[in-house]
């Protein structure tokens, strides 16, 4: 498929048949498909192409709504009052206008990853050329694009190819956003149909964002051995020049990294990022440092190491200017989408404005140009270096903590506007006394959102008391993480499909997004490194993937140290950023193409419901706060498969909960016979968020069960469940009946406990059915 | 701070709120008015103890006076069983939740719904998301909790209050309960 428009003109032709004068004839597309597949059902799905396979999974999975408010507030109609079964001047309801909130953080997450994937493919189009070719893994990889085949039913071959996708892209959030003005769509569930299509449209966008990113930047390509970087804020050489990048748009980064080389200062200057932005900076240069996830931006910032910040967009702190003049580190913006006020200096000299960076005539400038963000960041961060000398915010000894601390009025301000309701004002009281251990305390579980400081009168920084109370934590924040190593091999896909389907591999569990953390990064690294020990596939990504390596065990190694990152049974794999998520999905996807044989191309329904039905595989957001992480969870869910998050995640208003003691609710067709049979209540659901780390990893363990697992799967699943529970909650699951078929479905090791719990529940045995949810695919040929 | 202010002075309620326990025999004769009540005991009571006394033996004596069945959420379960006392039922909250928006759910043990769910120990921000829920899709439920802050989408709330007073308040309930 190539997008090249085609101008044909035809001043004047004379035929046999006919004489033509003055044709011009345009072609927007030329269809050289090289892809012998048989197109599916379903290429390019409009809004409600897929909506039977949504309803059928929502009757499922009944959304339970959480209202954040009590009120709409979204027209001059309102405020409406929605509260009971009360519904507003436009007619919308409670669960409607729940839903249709859904929707629009779905559609924010969707198009922001689909917006950054159009901004770098024109750049790297403009940069390499559109017929540059896609190259995802060197060996290993034939299905490139697996969401996009699966989505749209064409194969890619050029970066050029990507852009159709894009359009189609943009035309679906286009139709998607505007279902939510006034007076559209009314039933919620609907709504809900149109949040699982947002999230299938989101990981469209983030698969082209990350295969051109792999393809023109040379980044690890599908490689489980992709060296080790340096993770954390103690890594960091603070004698030399420091630049800052944060977000998730690469290409100024990238243009740093070669303007060093280009003047052979790659070891003159240290480059460190936050965020997505850092976790492909590392994909492109092996001397970048990561920092930490998101919450370190406050933290770093003030710790005045950082000599020019320079942002791209997403997920960058809306206050990064201000804080970053606070330290004297000018800063750069990049991207179109975060001006922060800034002036425009794209086409002025670089030696202008680095004059005016070093001379602090300017804090701040708007750069569009990658290149010349490079060159002025680096001349500036060695320019600026001496004069600053690392100027900071944070408090700079224990008297001075103490003396900030001795101001406190104890008015409890600032642990209520705490999104984790930390224990500040007892901490503060211990400070001011001198004992700095709870301050210290408080840095592991803290956010890093700074809500703690605007609402204190006496105007203590009180983050950053946290921050440099731990100063010692800080300097010794010295870990590794495996650079995000991109697509899973086909290779591999072949030989974990087997166990994956018949369940001898428990599961695969895919620690994703943002770091919303109810009690710090260590449990993420804690969960990873839990499953992996007990044989699941772990894939990490964005702030969950630097999350995971942020911990040592007590040999003193990292997750990324300690298992491989290979995709198999107790790997740990790191698939990149953000936008990498969709590799995780492409594997899920891969299985039953390329494992199972299902057809792939535009042929959604039947995929989902392999996956649904056949792959043990959960998302955990554990850290969940953005509408992107909204949109890649939307997606999980379209492809039947199921999300964690941790407690901050009910604030998304919605659960999807199965209801396990609704036998009726957990019947499938047996493919076989077509008859309807039970399936038993298997993923119980499909959006759940848990209260702990404790009552997450149960929940994971019994979330990877499915109906098609063979006995002896269901055994290895059920052990861990089993196990997991003993020990986190405390005996045996008074649920496990549920998911015993028959007798073979025991754990040996846990027979005649298990048996008599059976007993106790007036336990019958269930046959294993070959299921399905889609009544077309009765009769058919059983294929894996 | 004002009696009926969230204690996350974000979470702007209303307009429908919860009404004030001003004292404990309000909640005492909720509890006994309630013809089946069951509670929900969250992780975050394992933090507490006032004057050497675990506030969870509070709930255990509350759940065995006033005969209301216990869901330990979480890993609670363990210091209930350290303590000798079973819960009813060991279930997340959302899941817990979600089934008492089925006016037609039988309840843990198929025999009827239940018309009090009183909720205690759940981080603070997830309770509010929870009890929303209830508040909104659950109208044949009526909601308490127990815990010392101000939750306005509970039907009924403590006030803000000290975990000096909350513990009084607590073992005040259980004491008008009766043996």
């Amino acid at each position: 498929m190539s997008r090249k428009g085609v101008n044909i003109k035809i001043k004047e032709l004379n035929s046999d048949i006919a004489q033509l004068r003055d044709i011009s004839l345009t072609i927007g597309a030329i269809n050289n498909d090289t892809w012998d597949e048989p197109m599916g059902p379903t290429p390019f799905p409009s809004l409600t192409t897929l909506r039977n396979w949504d309803l059928t999974l929502l009757n499922r999975y009944k959304p339970f709504y959480l209202p954040f408010c009590d009120l709409c507030c979204l027209c001059t109609y309102g405020k409406c009052d929605l509260s009971g079964t009360k519904r507003g001047a436009c007619g919308i309801s409670m669960p409607a206008q729940q839903s249709r909130t859904v929707l629009i953080t779905a559609c924010i997450g969707a198009s922001t990853h689909c917006g950054h994937a159009r901004h770098l493919l024109d750049h790297l189009i403009e940069k390499y050329g559109g017929d540059f070719l896609i190259n995802v893994g060197d060996t290993g990889v034939e299905v490139e694009a697996p969401v996009i085949r699966l989505v749209c039913g064409i194969k890619p071959v050029t970066l050029s190819d990507l852009e159709p996708v894009l359009d189609y892209c943009e035309n679906q959030i286009t139709q998607l956003l505007a279902v939510t003005h006034t007076g559209q769509e009314g039933y919620q569930l609907d709504f809900e149909s149109k949040v699982l299509h947002a999230g299938m449209i989101d990981q469209l966008g983030m698969e082209v964002a990350d295969i051109a990113q792999i393809s023109a930047l040379g980044f690890p390509k599908a490689d489980p051995e992709s060296s080790l970087a340096d993770l954390g804020l103690g890594t960091v050489d603070t004698g030399k020049p420091v630049i800052l990048v944060i977000g998730h748009n690469v290409p100024p980064s990238t243009e740093i990294i070669d303007y060093l080389q280009k003047k052979s200062l790659t070891s003159d200057v240290e480059v460190t990022g936050i965020c997505c932005t850092a976790l492909d900076i590392t994909r492109y240069s092996s001397k970048a440092k990561i920092i930490g996830p998101i919450s370190w931006q406050l933290r770093y910032i003030r710790s005045g190491i950082p000599d020019v910040v320079v942002i791209d967009e997403q997920c960058v702190r809306a206050d990064t200017l201000q804080e970053s003049a606070h330290i004297r580190a000018p800063l750069i913006a990049t991207s179109e989408k975060n001006c922060l006020g800034l002036p425009d200096r794209t086409d002025d000299p670089v030696d202008e404005i680095v004059h005016d960076f070093i001379t602090g005539k300017q804090t701040g400038a708007l750069i569009l140009d990658p290149v010349k963000v490079g060159e002025v960041a680096v001349r500036t961060s060695i320019g600026i270096a001496p004069l600053r000398k690392k100027h900071k915010t944070l408090p700079k000894d224990t008297d001075a903590i103490i003396a900030l601390a001795k101001k406190c009025t104890q008015c409890v301000l600032c642990r209520r506007a705490c999104p984790n309701d930390l224990p500040l004002p007892a901490a503060i009281k211990a400070a001011a006394q001198g004992n700095l251990s709870g301050l210290d305390e408080i840095y592991d579980d803290c956010l890093g959102c700074g809500r703690c400081e605007p609402p204190c009168a006496q105007k203590i920084p009180i983050h950053s008391l946290i921050v440099a109370a731990a100063g010692k934590k800080t300097r010794d924040e010295t870990y590794c993480i495996r650079t995000g190593r991109g697509a899973i091999q086909d290779v591999e896909i072949r030989k974990v499909g087997g166990p994956i389907v018949l369940g001898e591999i428990p599961g695969i569990v895919a620690f994703v997004g943002c770091a919303n953390y109810p009690k710090g990064s260590r449990e993420v690294a804690e969960m990873c490194m839990e499953f992996a020990k007990r044989r699941y596939i772990v894939c990490t990504s964005g702030c969950s993937a630097m999350s995971a390596g942020m911990y040592r065990n007590e040999d003193g190694k990292t997750a990324y140290e300690q298992y491989s990152g290979h995709f198999e049974a107790g790997g740990i794999v790191n698939v990149g950023s953000c936008v990498s998520n969709a590799h995780i999905a492409g594997a899920a996807i891969k299985i039953a193409s390329i494992f199972a044989k299902r057809p792939l191309r535009g042929n959604y329904e039947e995929i989902a419901d392999y996956v649904y039905n056949r792959v043990g595989a959960v998302g955990v957001a554990w850290g969940a706060m953005s509408q992107k992480a909204a949109a890649i969870a939307a997606g999980f869910w379209r492809l039947g498969i199921p999300v964690v998050v941790g407690p901050h995640g009910t604030k998304y208003r919605r659960m999807l909960l199965g209801r396990s003691d609704k036998e009726e609710d957990w019947y499938v067709y047996d493919a076989r016979t077509g008859k309807k049979v039970y399936g038993g209540p298997v993923p119980e659901h499909l959006f759940f968020a848990a209260e702990t780390k404790e009552e997450a990893m149960v929940m994971i363990a019994k979330l990877t069960m499915r109906p098609n697992d063979t006995s002896k799967g269901r055994a290895n699943k059920l052990a861990n469940y089993i196990d997991l529970h003993k020990r986190l909650v405390g005996g045996i699951p008074p649920d496990v009946h549920l998911f015993v078929r028959t007798l073979s479905d025991v754990p040996l090791t846990m027979k005649d406990e298990i048996v008599t719990h059976l007993h106790d529940h007036s336990w019958k045995e269930n046959p294993i059915p070959d299921p399905t949810l889609l009544k077309r695919m009765i009769h058919k040929e059983k294929e894996g | 701070m004002p009696m009926t202010d969230s204690w996350q002075t974000a979470e702007i309620p209303g307009p429908k709120k919860a009404s004030l326990i001003i004292k404990p025999d309000i909640a005492d004769a909720m509890i006994r008015r309630a013809r089946r009540p069951i509670m929900v005991v969250g992780h975050g009571i394992l933090e507490y103890e006032v004057e050497g006394r675990k506030l969870i033996d509070c709930l255990i004596e509350l759940s065995r006076r006033g005969k209301i069945p216990v869901v330990a959420t979480a890993s609670t379960n363990q210091e209930f069983l350290n303590r000798g006392f079973s819960p009813s039922a060991l279930m997340p909250a959302v899941d817990l939740a979600n089934r008492l928006t089925d006016a037609r759910w039988n309840g843990l043990d198929g025999k009827d719904s239940y018309d009090l769910a009183i909720f205690v120990g759940l981080p603070y921000y997830m309770e509010w998301t929870i009890l929303s829920g209830l508040k909104h899709f659950a109208p044949h439920v009526k909601t308490m909790t127990l815990d010392c802050v101000y939750q306005p989408n509970a039907s009924w709330s403590f006030p803000n209050s000290s975990i000096k007073d909350w513990a009084a308040n607590l073992t005040c309930i259980v004491a008008n309960l009766g043996d």
